[in-house]
Formats: structure tokens, C-alpha cells, sequence
């Protein structure tokens, strides 16, 4: 069994109106070094086999075809061996 | 003949009932429910994937509702050259199905923005909107927190190219520009068709503006184009 982690981050191209936003609130807070703020999703799950490469299939099949929309996201993953 | 309408209910639509009233009561066509997790049209000549909160926008809008079993049938419609109009959420599910390119990001406001815009008709030499005057800019309301209508340049420069850009926001009297620009749409883009010319989506909702009673009409005028279109 293995423990996916993926981290699903807004493509550089996209503007990202929330982590603008969230950033005015950080001026406001007085965080003046705070720059470039933008917003991803992380999403964590476990896959139920024993072998790390279909495991990696079964993720990316995942992550292509639901988690992530390639138009607007990029994402990494990892996955880790659990008991 | 006049076209049978079937509205898709999926599980957080909202706007299903709208539709079915504007198009039964009021445009006097035959329409049926179809329930998302049915795969049967039910021999309808038009599809109308409503607006709503589809699986409450969870993960990204439209996401999930594009893999509710009916979405295979209207799938395999849309490549028989099938007509489908996807009204808001119906339009961010048709762009998350890949029926339509680009896609929708949250207001520029970051806003909610429920209100009358005018719209513009770019393109009247589509299936959905032969019949409709350039010149009369429709008032038609809109309600959404993520109608930003993004795409790269690529696919913006063919969405020109094939003249697939049917609404536009604009003013009461026609100027399309930032400040008629409700929620930060490149563009202005209220509305586009797939290239075939049979899926149309847009963030506008012509079921809200029919009723004569409500003091709004020019949704009416939109749907009423598209019954006389395929009675033609």
C-alpha cells in the first residue's frame, strides 16, 4: 500500500485572483516581504497495491483525469510505502 | 416539429426548474428532466445542462458532474452532431467534458456577481442564434462566482478564427470594453460555440429573462431563435 501526496499548483500563465487577494491581507497585516502569493491544493489518499510503478500509473491516471484541470493546474507527487 | 427539450438534473442544479418552466410554460415546447445518473436522452432533440452547484463546485466546478453516467450519452450526442446548451455551471461542465475549450476562473472581483449585463450577439449564423438582431443588445441575467472565461492564446486566436465567440458582454447601447465587463472575461466572452457549431455554452441565463410578467424578455428571444432555428 502506498500513500500518494500531491500538491496541485496553478500554472505560472494563470493569474491567480485569490492569492492576490490573500496578499492584500498580508500588506495589511504589515507583511511587507510577502510576494508573490498564489494558491494550490494539496490532496492525499492511498493506493492499494504493492507496486510502486502501478501505483505511480494509478495516480497520474487519477490526477489527469479528475484531480486536475491541465488548462488552469500543474501538479508533483510522491508517494511513500506504508504497512 | 417543434424540438423535445431534455434538462439535466445532477445533484446541486438549481436552475433545472427555471429552464423546465421557461421552455414548457412559457416558450411552449415539450421538455423532460433527465437525472444524472440515468443514461437514456429520452429522445430529446436539444440538451440543456443547467445552472447550479453541481457535487456543491467540489474539487473544481463542473468537475465531477462531468462523469455522471448521462454525460457519456450526451458525449456520444454532441459527436453525433447533437444540440446542447450549457447555461453557467452547464457551461463549466461542457468546458471540464472538453465539449468546449478554455475555462472558467473565479471573478476577477472575487465577487459573486449577481445582476443584468447586456450581451452582444457576435456571431447570429449559429444553430442557437439565427434570427437574433446584432443591433439589440439583450439584457439577460447572470449569477456566478467563476465566469471568467480563460483561455491561451492558441486557443483564444481559434476560437476567433472560427468565429466561435457568439456572446459577448457589453453595454445597454453595444460598447465592449472593461467596464461592461462583468467579471474579467478575456475578451469579454459571455458565450462560445465548439467549432461543429452544435454545444453552446454561456454564463448568461436566458431561462431567468422570459417571462413577461418578470418585466424581461430577452432570454425568451435567445431560446425562441433556437425552437424556430430547428423547425427550420
Amino acid at each position: 500500500m502506498f500513500k500518494a501526496k500531491v500538491l496541485v499548483k496553478r500554472r505560472p500563465s494563470i493569474l491567480d485572483p485569490q492569492g492576490m487577494a490573500v496578499e492584500k491581507g498580508a500588506k495589511h497585516l504589515g507583511f511587507n516581504n510577502i510576494k508573490d502569493t498564489r494558491i494550490g491544493k494539496y490532496v492525499e489518499f492511498t493506493v492499494d497495491t504493492n507496486e510502486k510503478k502501478s501505483a505511480e500509473k494509478e495516480v497520474k491516471e487519477y490526477c489527469d483525469k479528475l484531480l486536475i484541470n491541465p488548462n488552469l493546474e500543474d501538479y508533483e507527487f510522491t508517494l511513500e510505502e506504508i504497512a | 416539429m417543434k424540438p423535445k427539450f431534455g434538462v439535466v438534473v445532477f445533484p446541486g442544479s438549481n436552475c433545472d426548474h427555471d429552464a423546465y418552466y421557461a421552455l414548457k410554460k412559457i416558450i411552449g415546447v415539450d421538455v423532460n428532466f433527465l437525472w444524472h445518473k440515468d443514461i437514456s436522452l429520452q429522445d430529446s432533440d436539444i440538451i440543456i445542462l443547467p445552472g447550479g452547484f453541481s457535487y456543491g463546485d467540489y474539487l473544481r466546478t463542473g468537475a465531477i458532474a462531468r462523469f455522471s453516467p448521462i454525460m457519456n450519452s450526451v458525449i456520444d450526442f454532441s459527436q453525433k452532431g447533437g444540440k446542447i446548451i450549457g447555461i453557467c455551471n452547464g457551461f463549466q461542465i461542457l468546458l471540464e467534458a472538453k465539449l468546449l475549450p478554455g475555462v472558467l476562473l473565479k471573478n476577477k472581483s472575487l465577487q459573486f456577481v449577481c445582476k443584468d449585463v447586456y450581451l452582444s450577439v457576435e456571431n447570429d449564423n449559429t444553430f442557437f442564434t439565427k434570427g437574433l438582431n446584432k443591433n439589440e443588445f439583450l439584457k439577460v441575467p447572470i449569477a456566478h462566482g467563476e465566469g471568467n472565461y480563460f483561455a491561451d492564446e492558441f486557443t483564444l486566436k481559434s476560437l476567433i478564427e472560427n468565429d466561435q465567440i457568439v456572446f459577448k458582454y457589453s453595454s445597454s447601447d453595444g460598447k465592449i470594453n472593461d467596464e461592461s465587463n462583468p467579471n474579467g472575461s478575456l475578451l469579454n466572452i459571455a458565450g462560445i460555440i465548439n467549432k461543429e457549431g452544435n454545444v453552446l455554452g454561456l454564463m448568461p441565463h436566458p431561462e431567468r429573462s422570459c417571462s413577461p410578467v418578470l418585466g424581461k424578455n430577452d432570454g425568451g428571444l435567445i431560446l425562441n431563435a433556437i425552437v424556430k432555428n430547428f423547425m427550420n
